[in-house]
């Protein structure tokens, strides 16, 4: 089982107690009726699916109930980071190697 | 099979040389939401302070409260202080808004205490136990289940379950109360 530090909690625990949420930083257009069709398809469904560090969201459901960002290593499942929501993205260049 | 279990009357429901599991008796349980800036406001309301940390508690009297969240709180207390309560926030809900629900028909509380009640508890409970330290309580899973999970004392244990769920979870800790009982 993975282990997940909420940053919210700021404590470390069991995945049984989180749901994952997808990709993190997708940004919602302001006025979705001024994009073209591809580019709301595009919001909605085209991710990047990436293999390596991934930004992603997870909510702490069974516990505090927030939604927070964490990047993931795809490869080998290691957090690099967890970090909370609203808070600018990590430069990748700032992570740790492979997690703790 | 199912189950239909009494969850009204208190009374002990399984017991073994692990533990005793108990069904307590009903009580008040508020959900308390508030922001950072009318925190404060609430506190001195209630005569008890809200706990800024997650899952440490504060205590008075029968009172209980217990933060589950950046902005959540749950109080619990005897039936007959229910009103006080409710008054208590009604009286500063203008200068410091806030909500509070009464959910105190949606949950009972199990008790389980006993000489292996910690391990009795690894059955469902995914946590590290010993990292909850006595007398807080943190909301979790527990098989499957979303509970509020109390530590009183390093063998005591309680457990807040939806009532749904609830004759799911004591039949859980009965089956277990049994076979520790048997190594
Ligand atoms: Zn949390």
């Amino acid at each position: 089982m993975l282990l997940i530090h909420c940053p919210y909690c700021d404590e470390t625990l069991p995945e049984a107690e989180f749901a994952y949420a997808g990709e993190a930083h997708i940004v919602r257009p302001d006025n979705p009726a001024d994009v073209s069709d591809e580019e709301w398809r595009d919001f909605l469904f085209i991710r990047n699916n990436l293999k390596g560090p991934h930004y992603e969201r997870w909510r702490h459901i069974h516990g505090c109930g927030r939604f927070f960002n964490a990047v993931r290593n795809t490869v080998t499942d290691r957090f690099l980071t967890t970090y909370r929501a609203g808070e600018r993205r990590p430069d990748p260049e700032s992570l740790p190697e492979d997690g703790q | 099979m199912t189950v239909h279990v009494d969850l009204l009357t208190a009374r002990q429901l399984a017991a073994s040389s692990v533990a005793t599991i108990s069904l307590l008796a009903p009580g008040s349980r508020y959900s308390l939401r508030v922001g950072e800036t009318d925190r404060d406001a609430l506190s001195q309301a209630l005569d008890l302070a809200l706990p800024e940390k997650i899952g440490e508690c504060s205590r008075r009297h029968n009172t209980e409260i217990l933060c589950l969240g950046p902005d959540e709180w749950i109080v619990l207390s005897p039936e007959s202080d229910a009103g006080t309560i409710a008054q208590a926030c009604a009286a500063v809900y203008d200068a410091a808004p806030h909500s509070l629900t009464d959910i105190s028909d949606r949950e009972v509380t199990v008790l389980i205490e006993g000489p292996k009640a910690a391990e009795l508890m690894t059955l469902g409970c995914p946590r590290d136990l010993e990292k909850l330290p006595n007398g807080q309580g943190r909301r979790t899973v527990f098989d499957g289940v979303s509970v509020i999970l109390w530590r009183d004392g390093p063998q005591r244990f309680r457990l807040d379950v939806w009532r749904s769920f609830a004759s799911h979870v004591i039949s859980l800790l009965a089956t277990g109360c049994g076979e520790l009982a048997l190594e």
